[in-house]
């Protein structure tokens, strides 16, 4: 009973800290007199989130699109290049240094190569929030695959497992909360991976309504825009955590997932 | 001298770093035979029972189980000679490695899974007489009630036991045991050591258990390998007179502590040897 009255109590002072900010913000303009050019007042973004909500409505959609897009391409591919390396020692000590190269590349520079290719629009934006979110689910599989106890492989080997019932009984049901570790770091990566190309080369999206407000002086616009993506993202990872917080339960004793 | 189901002959093993594990080593097992390998650390046990499983392959000299050479194609269900039925065969370790989202009774049903021809009627039979046979080994270990429980909820010492299940549940001929014990305390070890000797004696198969208590191979096996420090030679073979079942109470007879007594003095001696051995070496060098 008192844990659930703890439970309350911290997420009411969440609220009013958030509430407590936006106030402080307010009143601080207020006080400076500071033009809205340079920061306009919470009441005035919300005012135009509620004006010009028909015409932002469309772009979040395809920012979401684009977003959940890119991640599950990049999970999808991500988990059988992870499997591929990860099921053999030799795969996983040659390619893991090549991964960590390869991840170390700044993803702003795909986008203008994605463009040429593709042309400005909604692809560059699909392609750069996948290249972004394979490499997290890369590693976390290899490594939760890889991770098997010589001992009972040994075991398992002995009563003559082939090498997929070895992958198919203990390989993948190891790697899954490593798996699903990934994902939440995977969705927020996609999401950056998505706005980046938004703002560089797109013709919808939040990003790209950022960058044409910004260019216009808009600046209540620009802040709009903000507020959507910081809602997006905080409703983005919070239905990975819960989605792997039910789906591992029994790994939940373990914490010692990678944090790529 | 009756045949042998384990055999190896002339086995030399050269691991790729140059070390020499096992040199010019020759053992043999009876079927149904139990036999305990004791020596000192380093000297070559696990790469023998590794030879047996065919897990790994010998530098020279040949390993015949049940007159099927191993460690060719890396296992014995190879079946590289003829169409003769491959030897079952069931290993466990000092690490019971239960797989943490299966409960005790699935972790030890997984051999089934695996093994022909179990493994044909898996789906099948896991809910009723594969279950039930999990239940009834798990019973007979004193685990009766806890096949529903994950592996967590388990002691170390309640693990091994269930380790030792899932390594008997599909009938082995062979059974290779590498330290089981080694992690428990004192008091659980020689619980399991009637356990084991119970389970023994109502399957038969025969066991190859590697360990470093002496006072435990003297009570579980009918005749114990002495190694010499590396690289490993069977140094001594002696067979262990003592009737069955034996008692821990046994264990305590004059006859027992003098057995385990010149074990001790064997093992104490052949280590010197190595490390004179070794010195004589450094001041060469
Ligand atoms: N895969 C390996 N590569 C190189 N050396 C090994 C390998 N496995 C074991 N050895 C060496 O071979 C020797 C015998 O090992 P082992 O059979 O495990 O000894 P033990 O009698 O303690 O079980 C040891 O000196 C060990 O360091
Ligand atoms: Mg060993």
């Amino acid at each position: 009973m008192s844990a659930l009255n703890v439970k309350t109590r911290q997420r009411l002072l969440s609220a009013g800290t958030l509430l407590g900010f936006f106030l402080l913000w307010e009143l601080a303009c207020i006080a400076t007199g500071v033009s809205d050019l340079i920061l306009p007042r919470p009441s005035q973004i919300a005012a135009v989130l509620w004006e010009k909500m028909p015409l932002l409505w469309p772009h979040t959609v395809q920012t979401l699109y684009t977003t959940l897009s890119g991640f599950a391409l990049g999970v999808m591919i991500g988990i059988v290049i992870g499997v591929a390396i990860g099921s053999s020692k030799t795969a996983y000590d040659v390619a893991y240094p090549l991964l960590v190269g390869f991840s170390s590349i700044p993803k702003v520079a795909v986008v203008p190569i994605f463009v040429v290719w593709f042309g400005a629009g909604t692809v560059p934006a699909i392609l750069t929030s996948m290249v972004i979110s394979i490499f997290p689910v890369v590693v976390n599989v290899a490594t939760g695959l890889a991770t098997t106890e010589p001992e009972l492989e040994d075991v398992l080997k002995v009563l003559g497992a082939r090498k997929r019932d070895i992958l198919w009984n203990v390989g993948l049901p190891r790697a899954l909360p490593y798996l699903f570790a990934s994902l939440k770091i995977a969705i927020t990566l996609a999401f950056v991976g998505t706005v980046l190309a938004e703002t560089v080369a797109a013709n919808r999206g939040i990003g790209n309504v950022m960058m044409i407000a910004s260019g216009n002086f808009d600046v209540p616009m620009v802040f709009a825009g903000l507020v959507i993506l910081a809602v997006m993202g905080v409703m983005l990872y919070g239905v990975s955590s819960f989605v792997e917080g039910r789906l591992t339960g029994w790994a939940q004793r373990k914490s010692d997932v990678v944090m790529a | 001298m009756s045949e042998a189901f384990v055999e190896l002959s002339d086995v030399t093993v050269r691991f790729n770093g140059g070390t020499i594990a096992l040199s010019q080593t020759d053992l043999r097992l009876e079927q149904g035979d139990f036999v305990a390998l004791v020596g000192p650390s380093g000297c070559g046990k696990s790469t023998i029972l590794k030879l047996v499983a065919g897990l790994l392959k010998p530098s020279s000299g040949v390993v015949l189980v049940a007159k099927r050479e191993v460690g060719l194609a890396g296992s014995v269900r190879k079946e590289a000679l003829g169409a003769s039925v491959p030897v079952r065969i069931g290993l466990a370790f000092q690490n019971p490695t239960m797989l943490p989202w299966l409960t005790i009774r699935e972790n030890v049903m997984i051999p089934l899974k695996i093994v022909s021809p179990f493994r044909e009627q898996y789906a099948r039979k896991k809910k009723g007489e594969y279950a039930e046979r999990a239940e009834a080994l798990l019973a007979q270990v004193g685990l009766k009630g806890f096949g529903d429980k994950r592996p967590w909820q388990l002691s170390g010492g309640m693990l091994q036991r269930a380790s030792l299940c899932r390594a008997l549940v599909h009938e082995p001929q062979l059974l290779l045991l590498d330290e089981p014990f080694g992690a428990l305390d004192q008091f659980t070890r020689e619980e399991l050591w009637s356990i084991m000797q119970s389970l023994w004696m109502s399957q038969r198969p025969t066991v190859l258990l590697v360990t470093h208590d002496l006072r435990e191979s003297a009570f579980l096996a009918n005749r114990i390998a002495v190694m010499s420090a590396r690289p490993g030679r069977i140094l001594e073979d002696r067979a262990v007179p003592f009737a069955r079942p034996r008692t821990v109470e046994m264990s305590y007879a004059p006859e027992f502590a003098a057995l385990v007594q010149q074990l001790r003095m064997r093992i104490a001696h052949t280590r010197a040897e190595a490390d004179t051995a070794a010195q004589a070496a450094e001041v060469t060098a």
